[in-house]
């Protein structure tokens, strides 16, 4: 018997949402995606901006930067000059996504597809997200943040708590500490470890600025000895541990800000493949559906128009390039390697030999549980896909006088074109490694941050300057900032600034 | 498992805390675009302190990044020209073939001009923001439309929606424990009593040196008390645990909530000499005002007197279109605005104000009139008085007259010379500029 098509026309209802859910969980399950259960929640087009400008947190404490965010977004939405995305998705558990009435049923479908089991099953499955986040906690924790900050305002006035925030918000992508597995608590639980934190804190501050006098032997000791120990990555840890002169409701914030950070921290580092995983499913599981006899002809061309519309890569030298698109990479290589696993050909084989002719979905599952992007690409781009992409590196080196092409899409260029790309990946790369090196304990209190440099590349002046003001701000004292070169220092920042002598 | 919920219904209005404290905390400049946006001079209140480092309130929000500079590589798509080891020329000044450093960052650098939408209401907040009403605000009991039900403590009566459950409660135990405590009293020496006798009674019966005719009497004696304690109990328990004047309600009273009201006069020179463009000046300045009495008080009337040589009161529409000729006399207007103001809008009521507009003809007898009129009969009952003369040309007799009276009553009196629009809201602002104290 032939199978009816679930609609045949664009209006999507909620009876058929829920059909098309069922009919797509029950593909999903057949092919080994293990999911939260999902929370679909249908909002307005106004809603969606709102979600949109408080960076997707369902419940987010307020500052104005979200403010900004709200006007940028909506300023462009009623010009035309933006569509709203079709959905936003949240790594918890419930996972919670969003869609927007406006969609016609296909989109609906998509969106479903793509973030409700591909999104939703890679927050579940991947290593860096059962590491880093807890799903389970994270809406007690965002409504805790919320409360306390509100709390604080009423306490201390808004633009105090502003202030705070605003530098906290400034060294935010410093704030995570990357050996260390956070445990998820509850709201209660948080909220009264919170204040015995606030007591035990304090008394330890007042420890390392004691000013009783020490004896001597003690004192030779001491100064040998350098404060941190070891340099240390996590500045926003670093602040709400020992900043002298904070108050224990400030080094809350610190901290609140710190957490957030941390739950962002692995979505940063899986675009490639978090997006590339989802944007394969949708693609399969609608694919399947129509296969079956779900969904009409109309319905997948629909489909296919709005997907490959997400996954165009413009060339490099079209006026829409703006870097490799997250998407077409990572659905590329999802594909890619299920090609890989059924139709291996001999390159395949040599350069894949333990996936070529294995099974595709549980090579799939393992590759999207255990890499981050930067790992994903060195180990799975294969060299169809460099050529299909036609890939090519450059070099930009400010002691040559031009530009150099130093490896493209052949056999001598496969290794290194994998390696820069994955390179252009890490995180580390991406940001300047600034790290705290030591605190003038006994003398002025200064604090010294040092920036360890890669490949020679050196600090932006005038945005790092504005940085300092805030990092003193959370400090209280002088705060210098080197750039290192090995180890000297190429540039210097100091903040409050010296007068320079004339 | 899945959950669809429709939250289509749920409040919109997420961001709007976060969008105020955005205007809030670029209030400074907003003003300043917005006075800008109005005229050119605006209210500079630089503050030149000693040089403190602070973050600059500065609308970017920094991050550490790299600069350009030392060694870049990049991976890009689409290759179509190039093999291994060609050499580009590097683009000049970044935007060049999308290659160069940091081309492709997505944040800050893009943007010099950040714009957004305010909506009218924050506009006019803006706008007026350092203006005042001279002259205090007359807030009077109306007696009809505004009403405060406010908490007046507890009755005795009330409905049964309004029902103090802690206060009923809390009486009901005291009238139990004041109706119960004598017997209750009794009723514990008795049981105390009776504990006495029994244990007698046992002492006696383990030492085996019963006195019969002292038994007998113990017996009688604790089936006495015995009744005794039941009868105490019953009525204990007859006391009801609630009682109908137990019951205390909370009370709620009306309240008269007093109303700001204000009138507004517009009063108009029509005669020939006026031609469409003076109006449309005059129709602006009223229309400011207009909008600026509205956002200080509750309920603003506007009542529109134009005149030439008499004075008529019209709708709005006529008042700024229909065109008459003749002369002029001014003190028609005041006669006319005087007799409204005896019958409709007593002084002790309303927020008086009165904006005329004039290009300054009037027949040379009358201005004396005027004069008498506005210092004996009007500016007392007034909260202001502002007169704008729209000319280009050199005073005349009212003017000089109205000159007079502005040193008399500098307080409620205010007069200023418009030549075009663009004087409008200077004009505006330098009479309602806040005094300082």
């Amino acid at each position: 018997m032939k199978q009816k098509p679930l609609s045949t026309d664009s209006e999507w209802t909620f009876e058929l949402l829920e059909k098309y859910t069922t009919e797509i969980a029950k593909i999903a399950e057949e092919f080994g995606l293990d999911t939260y259960p999902n929370q679909i929640e249908v909002i307005s087009s106004e809603q969606m901006m709102d979600a949109y400008s408080s960076i997707g947190m369902p419940i987010g404490y307020n500052h104005w930067s979200y403010g900004k965010q709200f006007l940028s977004v909506e300023q462009s939405y009623k010009r035309g000059q933006m569509g709203l995305a079709y959905e936003i998705v949240i790594n918890s558990d419930p996972c919670i996504s969003y869609l927007m009435e406006e969609n016609t049923m296909t989109m609906q479908a998509l969106v479903i597809a793509h973030a409700c089991y591909g999104h939703n099953s890679f927050f579940k499955g991947n290593y860096l997200f059962r590491s880093w986040t807890d799903a389970s906690s994270i809406i007690d924790y965002l409504v805790f943040a919320k409360n306390y900050i509100a709390e604080c305002e009423d306490r201390h006035g808004i633009d105090e708590v502003e202030a705070i925030l605003d530098s906290c918000h400034a060294i935010m992508n410093y704030g995570v500490d990357r050996y260390k597995r956070p445990y998820p608590i509850s709201p209660e639980e948080e909220r009264k470890r919170q204040k015995e934190r606030e007591a035990y804190s304090q008394q330890q501050i007042n420890d390392l600025w004691r000013t009783i006098p020490v004896s001597e032997s003690e004192k030779t000791q001491q100064q040998e000895k350098r404060f941190p120990e070891e340099p240390q990555e996590n500045l926003l840890y670093f602040f709400e541990k020992h900043a002298p002169l904070l108050e224990p409701w400030q080094r809350e914030i610190v901290r609140i800000v710190r957490k957030i950070a941390q739950y962002f921290y692995p979505q940063r580092q899986t675009q490639v493949m978090n997006e590339g995983w989802a944007c394969y499913w949708h693609h399969f599981l609608l694919n399947t559906m129509y296969d079956r006899g779900f969904v009409t002809d109309g319905f997948m061309m629909e489909f296919m128009q709005s997907h490959t519309g997400v996954i165009y890569q413009p060339p490099y030298n079209s006026e829409y390039y703006s870097g490799i698109n997250p998407y077409t990479l990572g659905f590329h290589m999802m594909t890619d390697i299920r090609r890989i696993c059924e139709n291996p050909t001999a390159e395949d084989k040599e350069w894949f030999p333990d996936i070529a002719g294995s099974n595709w979905v549980t090579t799939l599952d393992f590759a999207m549980r255990n890499f981050k992007d930067e790992s994903f690409i060195l180990q799975f781009l294969s060299p169809k896909l460099m050529r299909d992409l036609k890939l090519f590196n450059i070099l930009d080196d400010d002691d040559n006088s031009d530009i150099v092409v130093t490896a493209i899409h052949d056999e001598s260029g496969y290794h290194e074109l994998r390696e820069h790309l994955s390179a252009q990946y890490n995180l580390g790369n991406n940001e300047p490694n600034i790290q705290v090196y030591s605190v003038d304990v006994r003398g002025d209190r200064s604090l010294t941050l040092h920036h360890y440099r890669h490949n020679r590349k050196p600090l932006k002046d005038g945005d790092t300057d504005e940085v300092l003001k805030h990092v003193h701000r959370l400090w209280g004292f002088d705060v210098h900032l080197h750039s290192m070169e090995g180890d000297k220092a190429e540039q210097s920042f100091t903040c409050p600034a010296k007068p320079v002598a004339p | 498992m899945a959950y669809i919920i429709d939250r289509r219904l749920n409040s919109k209005k997420k961001s709007t805390v976060n969008r105020q404290r955005f205007l809030r905390r670029y209030q400074q400049r907003i003003k300043k675009a917005v006075s800008e946006a109005i005229d050119k001079r605006s209210i500079t209140d630089m503050d030149k302190g000693e040089q403190i480092s602070i973050p600059t309130k500065d609308i970017t929000e920094p991050t550490f990044q790299h600069g350009s500079g030392g060694k870049n590589t990049r991976v890009l798509p689409g290759n179509d020209q190039f093999t291994r080891d060609d050499h580009i020329q590097r683009p000049r000044n970044g935007q060049g073939q999308g290659g160069a450093g940091q081309g492709a960052s997505d944040s800050g650098d893009g943007m010099d001009e950040f714009a957004f939408q305010i909506t009218q209401e924050e506009f006019l907040n803006f706008m007026f923001e350092d203006l005042e009403l001279p002259n205090l605000v007359k807030r009077q009991l109306m007696g009809v439309d505004n009403f405060e039900f406010r908490r007046a403590g507890i009755s005795n009566e009330g409905n049964p929606g309004k029902v103090n459950i802690i206060r009923s409660l809390r009486s009901a135990n005291s009238r139990r424990i004041a109706l119960t405590a004598k017997k209750r009293r009794r009723l514990k020496a008795i049981l105390k009593e009776l504990e006495e006798l029994e244990e007698e009674e046992q002492k006696e019966a383990d030492d085996n040196s019963a006195d019969l005719l002292a038994q007998d009497d113990r017996a009688k004696q604790i089936t006495a008390l015995k009744t005794e304690a039941q009868e105490l109990q019953t009525k204990i328990k007859r006391v009801p645990w609630l009682d109908d004047f137990d019951l205390k309600y909370n009370l709620h009273v009306k309240h008269p909530l007093p109303q700001s009201k204000a009138v507004m006069f517009c009063i108009m020179d029509v005669s020939g000499s006026m031609d469409q463009n003076t109006k449309d000046i005059a129709k602006r300045f009223f229309l400011l005002l207009y909008l600026f009495l509205q956002r200080n008080y509750e309920r603003t009337e506007v009542v529109f007197i134009r005149h030439h040589t008499s004075a008529k009161e019209v709708d709005e529409q006529e008042f700024f279109y229909s065109r008459e000729t003749g002369g002029t006399i001014v003190s028609s207007a005041l006669h006319l605005m005087d007799n409204i103001l005896t019958t409709r809008y007593s002084p002790s009521q309303w927020n008086i104000y009165c904006a005329q507009a004039s290009d300054g003809d009037n027949w040379n007898d009358d201005s004396s009139v005027c004069y008498k009129l506005l210092t004996e009969k009007l500016l007392h009952k007034l909260q202001y008085f502002s007169y704008i003369e729209i000319t280009s040309r050199d005073h005349q007799a009212l003017w000089h007259a109205y000159g007079k009276i502005l040193e008399d009553f500098p307080d409620t009196f205010a007069m200023k010379q418009l030549e075009d629009t663009a004087d409008i809201y200077p004009v505006f602002r330098q009479l309602f500029q806040k005094k300082a104290l």
